[in-house]
């Protein structure tokens, strides 16, 4: 009765459940399955065990107090998009969950899963009769990359929403495997290689993400062929403190134009200048200079390419505007208070 | 019915039974871990009012509501039901009388061919349980998954409405 490959699934009920777990052969871990079930589907993976890691109680939960915001890797995208102190605290957190697919989706889809998203790209997300037709490719069952066949590594782009609306805010993962658990920035899960994106060892899987407290004012916005739900074909996110003497503290960070999400380097040559005409456009000359986009979309490469930098650009603006509004309110209060 | 294409069964396909409900009533289902809800229920059982469109989670004529969410069965497996409860079209009308949305959706001709229409009717459905008077916008926000090739969503809006309406 079944279209997908046949498998066994594990429901582990704590960390160290899982861990024992993934020691077996050919698993994968899995939460809502929105991402992995297509790919199975389409004949990429054939994984003898799941192991679902929505039980387990370390993973779940959003705490937001002194010392921060703490995901658990298990909470859903709809729970994230909904949460009101998050949408307060952090608006780009919840921006990024809500840009994520359609309603369903985001009800079954998690954090962790969003932020260990597969790589996608027009040779890869299809049925296995086209991509045998096509010799397969690099990324899977293949030695050519059809995006870039005199190059020797994967260009599919990774999709996920919630990752640079995370890394302008200096998030850190928190990892559990057959090694014990570790802590280290998010940009470190990341490696420049669409086929093997993630710097995870066999076994190990995300327990919660740390956002450290007091967020700079920050957004996401995406451009994506369906508006209503699609992948990003160019996702980002913007952190932007404005001071007495300018831009003082400015972070960039972007999905959906190279194999990882990734902070833009090179910002704090922007600081303390005005958010003007002039700036904004620095600012999208460094975005167009670092982002790498492929044709592993049906649109254009230079689209995505302009449009990471025209939506960075257009979200500093909006940023910068809305900071000067709040200050003109906070000195209107001040006035009428005295 | 699709052929398996990975038969011959072994240890791994043995199914087990998990207990769930299933529009309202208790229901027992006998199936192995890689079977998808779509699968299930269109071929188990022969509730083919949830329909499958792209099998790839890409245009909603699969919707469910699981525990009252909106969910795509065709990337939920069974066996994650135990334990919840499922609707499908199947379970709105009650005692041959159409729900509100149903009758909505046949006198505003929300429904054209007719394929995509289970689907936007549990989406909605889900919505008008959370929020009994949406407006245009949490409307369309909440299909948002669902796609309709015939319509301009404007009939499918407008029923939604009306059975917001007609529960006022």
């Amino acid at each position: 009765m079944s279209v997908l490959p046949e498998f066994r699934v594990l429901a582990p009920r704590s960390v160290a459940a899982a861990i024992a777990a993934g020691r077996q052969r050919a698993t994968r871990f899995v939460a809502g399955g929105t991402d992995l079930m297509a790919n199975l589907r389409h004949g990429i993976g054939a994984p003898a065990t799941l192991i679902d890691l929505r039980g387990i109680r370390a993973l779940r939960g959003i705490v937001v107090g002194p010392r921060g915001l703490s995901l658990g890797a298990a909470v859903t995208l709809a729970e994230l998009a909904g949460h009101a102190r998050v949408a307060k605290d952090y608006p780009a957190l919840a921006q990024a969950a809500a840009a994520v697919g359609g309603p369903a989706h985001r009800e079954a889809g998690t954090v962790g899963g969003n932020l260990c998203l597969d790589t996608r790209c027009v040779f890869y997300n299809r049925g296995d009769w086209w991509r045998e037709a096509n010799g397969h490719c690099l990324k899977y069952q293949g030695d050519t990359c059809h995006v870039a066949p005199t190059g020797r590594r994967c260009h599919a782009a990774f999709s996920g929403d919630l990752a640079p609306a995370l890394l302008v805010h200096g998030a850190e993962v928190e990892i559990a495997g057959p090694d014990g658990q570790r802590r280290m920035p998010l940009g470190e899960l990341y490696a420049e290689d669409g086929a093997a994106h993630l710097r995870l060892a066999t076994g190990e899987f995300l327990v919660r993400v740390l956002l450290p407290p007091a967020p700079w004012p920050a957004a996401y916005a995406k451009a994506r062929a369906r508006g209503a739900i699609d992948f990003p074909l160019a996702g980002v996110a913007v952190a932007l403190r404005v001071g007495a003497h300018g831009v003082a503290g400015l972070r960039v960070a972007l999905t959906g134009t190279n194999a990882r999400p990734f902070l833009l380097a090179g910002t704090e040559a922007l600081l303390g200048a005005r958010v003007d005409a002039g700036w904004c456009a620095e600012l999208g000359k460094l975005v167009q200079k670092q982002v790498s986009p492929m044709r592993t979309t049906l649109l254009a490469a230079q689209y995505r390419r302009r449009a990471a930098s025209a939506l960075v650009e257009r979200l500093a603006v909006t940023l910068a505007d809305a900071t000067a509004a709040s200050a003109r309110d906070g000195h209107e209060m001040v006035r009428q208070a005295k | 019915m699709q052929p398996d294409r990975h038969a011959p069964p072994s240890s791994l396909s043995r199914a087990r039974t998990r207990a769930f409900r299933l529009n309202g009533r208790a229901h027992a289902a006998l199936v192995a871990d890689h079977v998808l809800l779509l699968d299930y229920l269109r071929e188990g059982l022969g509730l083919t009012g949830t329909k499958r469109g792209c099998d790839g989670g890409e245009c909603g004529a699969c919707t469910v509501l699981i525990d009252g969410r909106p969910r795509l069965a065709c990337l939920t497996r069974a066996g994650e039901c135990a334990g919840h409860q499922v609707e499908t079209i199947e379970g709105l009308a009650d005692g041959g009388r159409m729900s509100p949305l149903q009758r909505a959706f046949h006198e505003r001709l929300g429904t054209q061919c007719g394929y995509c229409t289970p689907g936007m009717i549990m989406a909605a459905e889900g919505l008008l349980r959370r929020n009994p008077d949406p407006d245009e916008a949490a409307i369309r926000a909440a299909l948002a998954g669902n796609i309709c090739r015939c319509t301009g969503y404007v009939k499918i809006i407008e029923a939604v409405q009306s059975a917001a309406g007609s529960a006022r």
